[in-house]
């Protein structure tokens, strides 16, 4: 589902003396259907350079990276964005959205945005949020004033509304308690099940543990590394 | 999926001096495509001479008309390009009092568009312009007032009603939230995406506020002396920056 083929990336600053940092060299992974890989490594070894790739919001350097058909790492802007509406999914840590919409507006956005009638959408955001625990008095109101772990779980939501094939998950659970650590925890699970191709980055190492099937240390694709 | 809108090699100069240069893209349907660029870089220039504002030294135009099917724009009689500018396409201007009757009430600038494609019955059209009123959030009760009696963020909403309710299929915005508060751009932000997402429009959009394009804009093209010096998926040229003039726009934006 999830093809990455000798992908490199390295960053050049302009407007700092023109230093290029190299981040990635050689990158190999590959994910199946139902499985999910975690990516592991230091700090700074290219776990997120790596996911950002792969979600069409940094630019590999070269290489292929094919989803369901699409090399991201050459496609279009119009063929990532059909990728990300109806493929790929992405949980991120930040969230960022138009400071007035309300909760149920932006969980339910990527279900209108394939088509899925404004009802039926708003009933599977209020399902995910409920499920979530969301209190129910946050729904019409902005994101934007929430607490870390509140935002987290509207980033959360908004990722699992929509069955996507393929998903990223960058620190799911990072700013979560206990009981709706293991809400997003039966999530994946169940996006597993039905067959979804995962990667995700996770510092929470029991959360890893429990849901990735194999582990890949991004360290190894270091560019200084000796060649073949 | 067949192209909206094909531009090819649009140059303009005012006498020596570069408007711009060499600006090619396609658009497809439903995209919304932002430009920006500092004061002077070329983009004002682009959007007017891809409506049929000024006509440009060189170029083409191909816009796939719903009358005719795609046809060069610049080579169009200005009656017709004149009609294409009421029926498919529809321009937003920075500053609502180049968009609007000043002197005619709120649903009589709504309604004149409709009744310039056509409409007569005065009921159907009072009908639509109220309901085109409550999408832009502006109340039924100001439906007689002239737009002068307006704040600034609605005049820009009835500007707005003004323009789509005669369902274009493209969309010119000049800078359509500059001027605005801040709180009052953000509500005229998720109106647009709003508008944009259930009509299925496209739209090209002019401004130098990158958080405008981060939210509206699926692809970027940023321009630098009349030059695109960089173009793609908008979150990408904002995130990774590949040429040195973006580079340094997008780190030169204040972090609040």
């Amino acid at each position: 589902m999830i093809q990455i083929s000798d992908v490199a990336k390295s960053f050049t600053l302009h407007n700092q003396g023109g230093v290029v940092i190299d981040v990635l060299a050689g990158a190999e992974v590959s994910v199946a259907p139902g499985e999910c890989v975690a990516l592991t490594g230091v700090s700074g070894a290219g776990k997120s350079t790596l996911m950002r790739m792969i979600y069409g919001n940094y630019l590999a350097g070269s290489g292929s990276i094919v989803i369901d058909g699409v090399d991201v790492a050459r496609a279009e802007p119009r063929e990532i964005l059909a990728l990300r509406r109806e493929t790929l999914g992405y949980v991120s840590q930040f969230l960022r959205v138009v400071p007035r919409v309300p909760t149920l507006h932006v969980v339910a956005e990527p279900l209108l945005l394939t088509g899925v009638d404004l009802a039926e959408a708003h009933d599977r955001a209020r399902a995910i949020l409920a499920r979530l625990n969301l209190p129910e008095r946050l729904w019409g109101l902005s994101p934007t004033t929430f607490s870390g772990g509140e935002q987290q779980r509207v980033n959360v939501a908004r990722g699992f509304v929509c069955a996507f094939p393929a998903m990223l998950l960058d620190e799911p659970t990072a700013s979560l308690d206990g009981a709706n650590r293991e809400v997003v925890l039966s999530l994946i699970e169940e996006a597993k099940a039905r067959g979804a191709a995962m990667v995700g980055i996770f510092h929470d190492e029991a959360a890893r543990d429990r849901v990735a099937d194999r582990q890949i240390d991004v360290s190894t694709f270091l560019p200084e590394r000796p060649g073949p | 999926m067949t192209l909206l809108m094909s531009v090819r090699d649009i140059t303009k100069y005012y006498g020596r001096y570069i408007g711009c240069a060499e600006v090619s893209f396609d658009l497809y349907p439903g995209e919304v495509m932002g430009v920006v660029g500092e004061s002077g870089s070329g983009k004002s220039t682009l959007l007017n001479c891809l409506a049929g504002h000024l006509p440009p030294d060189r170029g083409e135009v191909l816009f796939d008309s719903r009358v005719d099917g795609p046809k060069d724009t610049l080579k169009m009689s200005e009656p017709e390009r004149r009609m294409l500018g009421r029926t498919d396409w529809a321009f937003v201007h920075q500053n609502a009092r180049d968009g609007l009757r000043m002197n005619v009430s709120a649903g009589g600038n709504v309604g004149e568009r409709l009744m310039a494609v056509g409409a007569r019955n005065y009921g159907d059209i009072r009908r639509q312009a109220t309901q085109w009123l409550g999408r832009v959030e502006i109340s039924e009760t100001r439906i007689d007032d002239r737009p002068t009696t307006f704040s600034g963020g609605m005049q820009q909403r009835l500007q707005i009603a003004r323009n789509l309710v005669t369902g274009p299929r493209l969309v010119f915005m000049d800078e359509p939230t500059g001027g605005l508060d801040v709180s009052v751009q953000a509500r005229l932000l998720d109106l647009l995406r709003g508008l944009v997402r259930d009509m299925g429009l496209s739209a090209i959009i002019v401004t130098h506020d990158l958080a405008v394009v981060r939210l509206l804009a699926d692809r970027l093209m940023v321009m630098k002396d009349g030059h695109v010096v960089e173009a793609g998926l908008t979150d990408q040229v904002l995130d990774d920056p590949q040429h040195a003039y973006t580079q340094l726009l997008v780190s030169s934006v204040l972090q609040v």
